[in-house]
């Protein structure tokens, strides 16, 4: 059964943000995360560097959820057209990235030749 | 729970998936999960996107033909990005990371532009002026047309087409960047002040264009990692600034993740060529007086044939291997790994020295020799491997140049004054595989090549190699 409580907070998510609050929210999220990343990503070895590059590309591709989003909405019609090209663009960056990173590995990897 | 509450559960968990896919690949033994885990964040956020209220909301009216759409757009990319990443030669990758990182950024940029355009159509008044919305587009179309640019000039760099084979030298340059720039402040401000007015955003995006090209086509090919680096922190910065665009936190998470690693990279790269990033951008190198090439050389520089080469090596118990990019041109890989056989046959020790800058993007080295199956525990990084040089017998470097230059060290009016270097000259005897005397990237002679305990031996990397491999085998 779930927690009487559960309601009260999705009820409480759901209502509207002003837009400052929002703001600062993502602005939270933002800087959180650059932090996250910095302590992270200091501690690579050298011979590391090429696929760290290729895989962190290959996330920045995350960018196709905002083209899904605003292709999938088909509001206007240039919008549209501009979102599927977005998509087109995102998954070549988010496909091309991950396998060329996977690809790198295995050579680093003995045991699979 | 409401749907857009689960949504919201995935992008948390993509987002988490994309944080341990960080920590893992900062390991060798872990970094293919690493890869994996990021995959699968991937593909989890996308499948929550597909289930946003808009694209859902859509699916009553249209049937499921958005959803169709976007199956054949999301195909059409995947397989170009596919075919691209496995019919890529492994030497090119650096060009490859370039292009695949520009479509990044331009993904980002028209994502804004999309959204800007269905918000003003909707809109019956004109969008309210500097809200998040606003500036957060304006940015996102910027960064990412920047990102487009400098990707492809990189690539075209790096792929070394004619045309973009000379660093862009033209001494007005600055004040061209100068008036880019302004024009920038001045339409970002526009793009903020009336996002209604969206040809203003479209000029913000050909002008950061223009940024990309003339920020990207002075730099030099050493300084190509940096670059590479840097391009890669603004795709993901270009992510961030989408997610303020449409409101969404994985955007957010993913991009600052990205960012903040490209920013990273691009410090240890200044910092191993003793450079400052601001040095890399807009300097090219500094014009303090460089020791004349005549004066270091004459007379001094011994050459040397394959078989006396042959001779040297056939008495050396510890081998140390200096690649540089010169290698990658050469595509001498695997006539290296010929050599090294051939030396271990006879008892010596082979490792390789690899220094940080060494190739056209951060850890070049490693992909090309890893290629040609060199063991990873046979690529030492500079500082781990710089004490062993004085008992080497010989050092044999092969298509580099400003890594392994002295002057560095002993000459403070030197361009490269500072930068730490690999000490070859320390090794018994050092052996030059190049094609000529001509200096590297820095356009600085370089008084190794002079040393008494050098020899040069003038070819082709891939060539020379071979020569070198039958004599030692002949002899």
């Amino acid at each position: 059964m779930p927690s009487p409580l559960l309601p009260v907070l999705l009820a409480d998510a759901v209502l509207p943000e002003d837009p400052a609050t929002r703001f600062i929210r993502l602005l939270t999220v933002f800087l959180l995360a650059m932090w996250v990343g910095f302590e992270v990503i200091t501690k690579v070895p050298q011979r590391l560097h090429t696929p760290l590059t290729s895989g962190s590309n290959a996330i920045s591709g995350i960018t196709a959820v905002g083209a899904i989003v605003v292709a999938g909405a088909m509001a206007t019609r240039l919008g549209t057209l501009l979102g599927l090209l977005a998509v087109v663009l995102a998954m070549i960056n988010v496909v091309g990235g991950f396998v060329v990173t996977h690809r790198m590995l295995e050579m680093f990897n003995p045991k699979k030749k | 729970m409401s749907s857009q509450a689960l949504i919201n559960l995935a992008y948390l968990a993509a987002s988490m998936l994309f944080i341990v896919a960080f920590k893992l690949m900062t390991g060798p033994r872990t970094a293919v999960r690493g890869n994996y885990l990021g995959a699968a964040g991937m593909v989890i956020a996308i499948l929550a996107a597909c289930c946003e209220g808009p694209v859902v909301a859509r699916l009553t009216s249209v049937g499921s033909g958005n959803l169709v759409w976007l199956a054949i757009a999301a195909a059409i990319g995947s397989v170009i990005g596919a075919v691209m990443a496995l019919k890529y030669p492994m030497t090119g990758m650096p060009q490859m990371v370039a292009l695949l990182n520009g479509f990044g950024g331009a993904a980002s940029a028209i994502v804004a532009g999309a959204e800007l355009w269905n918000a003003a159509s909707a809109a019956e008044v004109p969008l309210p002026a500097w809200t998040q919305f606003a500036i957060a587009t304006a940015f996102t179309g910027l960064i990412g047309a920047v990102t487009l640019w400098g990707s492809f000039v990189a690539f075209a760099k790096l792929e070394e087409l004619p045309r973009f084979k000379k660093a862009w030298t033209d001494p007005n340059r600055h004040w061209i960047n100068l008036a880019l720039a302004a024009a920038t402040l001045l339409l970002i401000w526009g793009v903020c002040s009336h996002p209604s007015w969206i040809l203003l955003y479209w000029l913000l995006v050909i002008v950061g264009s223009a940024l990309g090209c003339t920020l990207t086509m002075p730099i030099g090919g050493a300084d190509m990692p940096v670059v590479i680096c840097l391009l890669n922190s603004y795709s993901g910065l270009a992510a961030a600034a989408a997610g303020f665009v449409i409101d969404n936190s994985v955007l957010v998470i993913a991009g600052s993740l990205v960012g903040a690693s490209g920013l990273i990279l691009t410090a240890i790269m200044c910092q191993a060529m003793n450079r400052s990033l601001t040095g890399v951008l807009f300097g090219g190198l500094g014009t303090t007086t460089a020791a004349n090439a005549d004066d270091v050389y004459a007379g001094k520089v011994k050459s040397a044939s394959a078989e006396e080469i042959a001779m040297v090596l056939e008495g050396a118990e510890r081998v140390v291997i200096v690649p540089g990019y010169g290698l990658a041109v050469a595509q001498a890989q695997h006539a290296v790994r010929e050599l090294a056989n051939a030396l271990e046959k006879r008892g010596a020790t082979v490792e390789y020295a690899i220094h940080p800058v060494a190739g056209r993007m951060p850890g070049h080295m490693n992909v090309l020799l890893a290629e040609a199956d060199i063991p990873y525990e046979k690529l030492r990084e500079m500082d781990d491997i710089n004490p062993t040089f004085p008992e080497t017998d010989v050092a044999i470097v092969i298509g580099a140049n400003d890594v392994v230059n002295p002057a560095a060290r002993t000459d403070p009016q030197s361009p490269i004054a500072g930068m730490p270097i690999l000490d070859v000259d320390k090794a018994k005897t050092v052996v030059v595989v190049k094609r000529s005397l001509s200096p590297g990237f820095a356009g600085i002679p370089n008084p190794l090549f002079a040393a008494d305990n050098t020899l040069m031996y003038f070819a082709d990397g891939k060539k020379a190699i071979l020569d070198l491999t039958a004599a030692l085998q002949r002899g």
